[in-house]
């Protein structure tokens, strides 16, 4: 299966890779997925007092296209209030990844991390989490 | 060194040079019928197909009339298990094989059941080899045929085929056994092994794809299976079809190469293999999976614990090589093979089948080794599970989300 020049260009310089503290309650951290499936993401966010994130990191167990989606989710967080990233939809992912049917579970995980980022980052902050009530395609 | 590499031979081999020269004549020049009995142009074709008929049955120690050409093993599988569930139904109606079979056997298999046939599918130990005992508990009256393979395609271990199909014969049963990835390999021989029935493929074997034969044995025990496609009752009645004659010509030479050349081409990969292996095995939490003693001499299995196949695949572009991991497919499940050694999924995940051959030399198995440290060191600094584990963190103690 060839991959996208996107795909290629976020696994091989993937941007944003490390670790924020997760015991920081500006930093929320979402952990999605299992070893037993093939992926696993940690997404992790740094907030300001304006809601506002200011950083991105992210590490990724999974296949090209599992790691490019996390990058490009990095790079999308930064800048953006909670409440514009809250409205990233995976379908976004695969458009900006030209990732084909069969990698879709890859964009559907990155959106799971942010939406688990954000969730763990409220819970901390004593907000209760969103409910995702979004039917994934 | 031409890029990339290829380290995919359990997969397919490349054509040798010398088995194209063969074969070319037999697509123009001589392109006869072998069943054209009348006239010269079907003569030549026969008595290409007759000196083929001959090298094959020489590599395995058969007689050249116990040689039936087919399309390629996953013919020959089919022919020999069903054919032989046919032929035999009034002795019995039960099969045995393993887990770790290909998927021509399994399926064939499966074929048998619908037909009211009974399969007992033996599993295997944590090295991949079949323990007998429990080979010999399965064996029952009803008993008529054992297929199990000669070397696994994907971790290369070799069963006790000697050992097997005693056991076998001591129950009354037919031996059959899938030799893909051993014939021309390792020495593999009908009698002093106890085989009744052998599949074989050319490309495998640096011949052309499309061709391959069914070894069925003549004498104590005559075997016989039922032909299971209607036509002329060609090759003895059991396989009808003109035959291809070039495919044929190919196969017939690149059996004539290995048993020339095995010997010595089996120590010189054995030793790349085990330079190969040892260079990788250095890395932190990597394991070799399936026997290493018994075990075919181009093949390594090896699992990089935290990174994933595919993922791992791609930073070795340079690299043809292929993965337990089945990420491409829907069903996202990983092998079935590496999961019958008893491996967590996340192992099978992670593991690359390295495959040696003919034309690798020492120059790329050295720059494989390059590009695969490489390329685990990259995927582990980005692998949250290898932060995990450095951290001494017990994943097996996290709540995974299963998608």
């Amino acid at each position: 299966m060839a991959y996208s020049d996107k795909v290629i260009d976020h696994y091989t310089n993937p941007r944003n890779v490390g670790t924020l503290d997760k015991s920081s309650h500006k930093v929320g951290t979402g952990l999605v997925g299992a070893p037993e499936c093939g992926d696993v993401m940690r997404l992790q966010i740094q907030v300001d007092d304006n809601n506002v994130i200011t950083d991105a990191k992210f590490k990724t167990f999974g296949c090209g296209s599992a790691i490019a989606s996390s990058s490009l989710a990095t790079e999308w967080l930064k800048g953006k209030s909670i409440d514009d990233a809250m409205k990233i939809d995976n379908m976004d992912i695969v458009e900006e990844l030209a990732l084909p049917p069969v990698k879709i579970h890859c964009s559907v995980l990155a959106e799971d991390a942010i939406k688990a980022a954000i969730n763990d980052f409220r819970v901390k902050n004593g907000l209760a989490p969103i409910e995702s009530e979004k039917v994934h395609h | 060194m031409n890029i990339p590499i290829y380290l995919d031979n359990n997969a397919t081999t490349p054509m040798d040079p010398r088995v194209l020269e063969a074969m070319l004549p037999y697509f123009n020049e001589k392109f006869g019928n072998a069943a054209s009995r009348n006239h010269a142009f079907g003569w030549v074709a026969e008595e290409a197909v007759d000196y083929a008929r001959e090298q094959v049955a020489k590599l395995i120690g058969a007689s050249e009339k116990e040689i039936i050409f087919t399309s390629g093993a996953t013919e020959s599988d089919n022919l020999a298990i069903k054919g032989v569930f046919e032929m035999y139904k009034e002795k019995g109606n039960h099969i045995i094989t393993t887990v770790t079979e290909h998927k021509a056997v399994l399926d064939a298999c499966k074929h048998v059941e619908k037909l009211g046939g009974k399969v007992t599918y033996l599993p295997v130990k944590e090295d991949g080899l079949v323990d007998l005992a429990v080979l010999e508990a399965a064996m029952t009256p009803e008993t008529i045929l054992v297929s199990i393979m000669y070397g696994n395609n994907e971790i290369g271990v070799i069963q006790p085929i000697k050992e097997i199909s005693a056991i076998a014969h001591k129950h009354g049963a037919l031996f059959m056994t899938d030799a893909v990835q051993a014939v021309g390999k390792i020495p593999v021989d009908v009698n002093a092994d106890g085989i009744d029935l052998l599949a074989l493929s050319a490309h495998k074997i640096y011949g052309p794809k499309g061709v391959g034969a069914l070894y069925v044995r003549r004498k104590g025990p005559r075997v016989k299976v039922t032909a299971q496609m209607d036509g002329g009752g060609h090759e003895r009645g059991m396989r009808s079809g003109t035959l291809n004659v070039p495919g044929i010509v190919g196969l017939g030479k690149a059996c004539e190469l290995c048993g020339q050349e095995m010997e010595s081409e089996a120590k010189r990969l054995s030793a790349l293999r085990d330079k190969l292996q040892s260079a990788l095995t250095v890395l932190e939490e990597s394991y070799v999976n399936g026997n290493v003693e018994h075990r075919l001499p181009h093949v390594a299995n090896i699992s990089f614990k935290y990174v994933e196949g595919e993922g791992l695949m791609m930073a070795m572009k340079d690299l043809a090589v292929s993965s337990g991991s089945a990420c491409t497919s829907a069903s996202l499940e990983p092998s079935y093979v590496l999961k019958s050694l008893g491996l967590s999924d996340d192992l099978a995940h992670s593991s690359i089948r390295f495959g040696l051959g003919r034309f690798t030399t020492e120059e790329e198995v050295d720059y494989a080794i390059e590009v695969t440290k490489k390329a685990v060191t990259h995927l582990r600094d980005l692998s949250p599970l290898w932060e995990m584990f450095k951290e001494g963190i017990d994943l097996n103690s996290i709540e995974w989300a299963e998608h």
